[in-house]
């Protein structure tokens, strides 16, 4: 598809050569495909993995050292007698926070809606380069295999925390997991890096290239918007961490001293001299900070899309809303010594990252006071989408307001590194980023799956569940992070001080275990829907943007006859004429492909 | 056996979702089934919506009353006062806009829920609107923003007026060392590589920098009351970090380089002991702790308050057990407490 193709863009979709179940289920080159691949591998089999994760070693934390007999069936040697072992504690905390990060949040979340409404939102036939498209997702396809692979060596997986900071997750003997387990987890994530730049790559020049006729930057759905910045963050930060993990491989395998220095351990005195750990913090929280946002911010778009169709409103604020994203793109590459105010560096440069931390608030309270603004006045269809859109923007606010606290250096001292971090950001980035990504599935499903829909009603039961139980999670958990209890403590029995926050501790698991129940409704669902889910109208929702333009069957090139042009932007809904009669009669949105009608008003968005 | 109970569970959840789909379905016979939202379903969401505000509320009422005696006891340190003031006012700030937030968000989602031919209003921008809620975020930050500058450079500033107590905090797997600077008040030189274990030097001091030969090594901390006490605190394997909550104090601890802290203690322990919040938990947990041994469980006498440092960075199996005790007491009790204890000459082994 060439960058002019949107001119005569019918011509190049009509050569009907055969494909078979390999290029058509395996390794396709069609966005639509790739994007099912991805929310199927990235979503369904690594968010399994991962939140069973969490259901274990939460089990510990509630009852502390008890045996159960689910441990010893999952976790064997790891378990014996069915009580935890505490370095698979670790592992387990560690590739938890890999996975759900990394190939749920990073890769589930964009690779799905990034490739799924990059080409069918703007116009285009497909990704700039399908095979490029093609090769990202099996790369990220072999680093998954890879990390769960690293599951079950010998010495189990790396266990030094998702944030591997070097001395310990350099040093096989500091730990066992730093042997094998981490050399995989290494491995797995340059590959990873690779996929994601290749991905990412792709995501800008589409969205530069081929936007089809009329569909100016200011047209764009702010999904695309969205997914645009974060592949431009991606591009910028994702490099940073793939030199940080090639020079503790060197450190690991070469003897080089990158990040270590005076080492003394197990009686013996190690060679490394002047390298220093700090670095490595430096350049991992490089990446580190603009993934948060890598993960937000598609979430932020979905939420901004989903919400202005169902509340039959434009997005309010559409350029600020864009602003804001740019903003927040900008700051975050500058914001990354804030998880490092009390890891010995200068305290200057405390002071620095405070001042920018915080003017982050600034944009993130426009979006949300915008998408309050949104749905007032509105005619709210509460769909299950719509309903995970408006828990987003709660779980963004309650998580996101912890984060005045935690980016004051000052402040920080005190909770830094404690389950208040904990609760922080699992309400702000975590959970967030998961009702964003399930807004996108209940809302894009019948684009997915040839017009099929998820069932409504499973949906409202998955959502009410969820909500509560999230709340039930990480409410609590801050006042367990400001009692003083730290993160990553395989028990809290050897603190008297801490013996009356048990309690606390068996709610938010009793909570973790229904919650994730819940999301057991949601896969049945999903796995349910695909084979016989309803089969809705063409453009179920009402909505305005050009996906619902495109037929039901998926078809290579989206479009059977010409691409669709554009005459308008995408947030046309309950648009009247000064008489109060809808634009179009009868009818409370306006297609963008539908041109500017005699008397209408054009507001300069 | 529990293979095949996890698989049967499993199996039977299956089912029971399988059920419940089926009656949702059949209930809806009746009326037109379809998957996008109707009157009726906007009608119960929305009102779920508005409870949803109330159990917001309500969980957070429910928090501060069962666990709100549960956090740190007011701070022991000099600095831990402003810290503390700057915490409760930036909580303050938060639960003012965390209740007006989500009472909108909520609020409009029950009121304006959807109903057949309801008319939404066209409402694409307003600058007004936008510039007061850029401006008022930046005007409330801006003052935190210098509040907290104003608080973190006056703790993070280090340095040798008052007279303070140098003492090093050495950190290792898994276990903490305090060292003192001994009659000098002058830390000797270390390094990892004059670690010497079958002599006694488990610190790496330097024999040759007469500084060390007073430097006494302890395993317990004790710290004069009203003193200024500047840390020093290495690390010989991974990364650790000396947590120190009653004081309102952290510093990750580093290999290869010294990094460090300063905080004038102002509560001895035995005051601390009085403290009626401290007094109220330890009876709290004393009562916790005497069911469990009732019980029969292995760790339950009785517990006695005192300060504690905490490692807070991960660094291994056992992370979750390496503390070190704070005694904070009196100056005469310190003074004598220091002259029991033994220097470095009269510990390390003489060279062979």
């Amino acid at each position: 598809m060439s960058a002019t193709g949107h001119e005569h863009g019918h011509e190049d979709h009509g050569h009907h050569h055969k494909e078979t179940f390999v290029t058509k289920y395996i390794f396709s080159q069609d966005h639509k495909m790739i994007a099912k691949q991805y929310l199927i591998t990235g979503v369904l089999i690594m968010g399994f993995i991962g939140i069973a994760m969490s259901l274990l070693f939460r089990m510990q934390l509630a009852w502390p050292g008890e045996s159960f007999s689910v441990f010893e069936a999952v976790l064997g040697k790891w378990a014996p007698g069915g009580v935890m072992d505490a370095d698979i504690y670790l592992g387990l905390v560690t590739m938890h926070g890999t996975i759900m990060v990394f190939f749920v949040l990073t890769a589930g979340l964009s690779g799905t809606f990034s490739n799924l409404l990059i080409p069918l939102q703007i116009g285009a036939r497909d990704m700039a380069s399908g095979f490029l498209n093609m090769l990202s997702f099996w790369m990220f396809f072999l680093s998954a295999v890879i990390m769960v692979i690293s599951l079950v060596v010998e010495a189990g997986p790396a266990a030094a925390g998702w944030t591997i900071y070097p001395p310990l997750s350099a040093l096989p003997m500091a730990q066992p997991g730093s042997g094998a387990g981490m050399t995989l987890w290494l491995v797995s994530m340059a590959i990873f890096i690779a996929s994601s730049l290749l991905g990412s790559l792709n995501y800008i020049v589409t969205v530069l290239n081929l936007r089809t006729k009329g569909m100016s930057m200011t047209r764009l759905p702010l999904t695309i918007w969205a997914f645009f910045v974060t592949a431009v963050i991606g591009v910028i930060s994702f490099p940073v961490l793939l030199s940080a993990a090639l020079l503790l491989i060197m450190d690991r395998s070469f003897g080089t001293s990158f990040f270590l220095s005076d080492i003394f351990i197990q009686g013996e005195v190690l060679h490394y001299q002047g390298g220093s750990p700090v670095l490595f913090e430096h350049l991992f929280w490089f990446l580190g900070h603009p993934e948060v946002y890598i993960v937000i911010l598609p979430a932020m778009g979905i939420v901004s899309e989903v919400m202005a169709v169902n509340a039959r409103k434009p997005i309010f604020g559409y350029r600020a809303m864009i602003a804001s994203i740019l903003a927040i793109a900008f700051l975050s590459t500058i914001v990354w010594g804030h998880h490092m105010f009390i890891s010995g560096m200068n305290p200057f440069l405390g002071s620095v990252f405070t001042f920018t931390t915080l003017l982050i608030a600034i944009p993130s309270a426009v979006k949300a006071f915008n998408w309050i603004t949104t749905i007032w006045k509105g005619n709210l269809q509460l769909n299950p989408g719509m309903l995970f859109s408006i828990g987003m923007v709660s779980t963004f606010i309650s998580g996101g307001l912890t984060g005045i606290i935690l980016g004051d250096s000052t402040l920080d001292i005190n909770v830094h590194d404690t389950y208040f971090v904990v609760a922080h950001f699992h309400l702000v980035m975590g959970i967030s980023a998961l009702y964003g990504l399930f807004a996108g599935v209940y809302h894009w499903f019948p684009k997915m799956f040839q017009g099929r829909m998820m069932n409504k009603n499973l949906g409202y039961v998955h959502f009410w569940i969820t909500a509560i139980g999230s709340y039930g999670i990480f409410f609590p958990m801050h006042f367990v992070g400001m009692a003083g209890v730290p993160r990553r403590y395989y028990e809290n029995t050897a603190f008297p001080m801490f013996d009356e926050l048990t309690n606390v501790q068996v709610l938010m698991t009793v909570f973790a275990i229904i919650t994730a129940a819940a999301q057991l409704v949601f896969a049945f669902n999903f796995v349910r829907s695909i084979f016989y889910g309803k089969r809705g109208p063409l453009n179920p929702w009402k909505a305005t943007t050009l996906e619902w333009t495109a037929p039901q069957e998926h078809i290579h090139g989206n479009w059977p006859g010409a691409i669709p042009h554009v005459h308008r932007w995408a947030y046309d809904y309950s648009k009247t004429h000064e008489n109060g009669e809808y634009i179009i009669e009868g009818q409370d949105f306006v297609p963008q492909t539908v041109p500017l009608q005699e008397n209408e008003e054009e507001l300069n968005h | 056996m529990t293979a095949l109970l996890t698989l049967t569970v499993l199996v039977l959840v299956a089912i029971a979702i399988w059920q419940m789909t089926k009656i949702f379905e059949l209930s809806q016979l009746k009326a037109e089934h379809t998957e996008v939202a109707t009157d009726k379903d906007n009608k119960y969401n929305g009102y779920l919506l508005f409870g949803f505000v109330i159990f917001i509320y309500g969980i957070t009422i429910f928090s501060f009353a069962k666990y709100g005696k549960m956090l740190l006891p007011e701070s022991s340190s000099a600095h831990g006062g402003e810290y503390d003031q700057l915490m409760w006012v930036s909580f303050a700030i938060i639960f003012f806009v965390q209740t007006i937030t989500q009472f909108l968000l909520h609020y409009f989602g029950y009121k304006y829920r959807g109903e057949k031919g309801k008319k939404a209003l066209f409402f694409a921008d307003n600058d007004r609107l936008e510039f007061i809620w850029t401006i008022i975020p930046v005007i409330v930050l801006a003052g935190l923003i210098l509040w907290g500058l104003y608080t973190w450079t006056n703790i993070m500033d280090i340095n040798d007026d008052d007279d303070p107590l140098i003492v090093e905090l050495y950190a290792q797997q898994f276990n903490w060392t305090a060292r003192y600077g001994g009659e000098d008040n002058v830390l000797g030189d270390a390094s990892v590589r004059l670690i010497d274990i079958d002599r006694a030097n488990v610190l790496g001091l330097d024999e040759a920098d007469p500084n060390a030969s007073d430097d006494v090594i302890v395993k317990e901390l004790h710290l004069p009351v009203g003193r200024k006490v500047n840390f020093m605190m290495r690390s010989q394997d991974v990364l650790h970090s000396a947590y120190m909550p009653h004081f309102r104090a952290q510093m990750n601890c580093v290999p290869g380089m010294i990094t460090q802290f300063s905080f004038t203690p102002t509560v001895t322990t035995e005051e601390m002991r009085l403290n009626p919040d401290v007094v109220d938990k330890v009876k709290r947990t004393n009562a916790l702790r005497a069911k469990w041994a009732a019980e029969g469980r292995p760790n339950s006498e009785p517990w006695e308050f005192d300060y504690i440092l905490l490692c807070n960075k991960i660094c291994g199996k056992s992370h979750y057990n390496m503390q070190m005790k704070i005694i904070v007491e009196t100056e005469e009790e310190y003074n004598k407490w220091i002259a029991e204890q033994a220097t470095f000459k009269e510990t390390i082994a003489p060279a062979e």
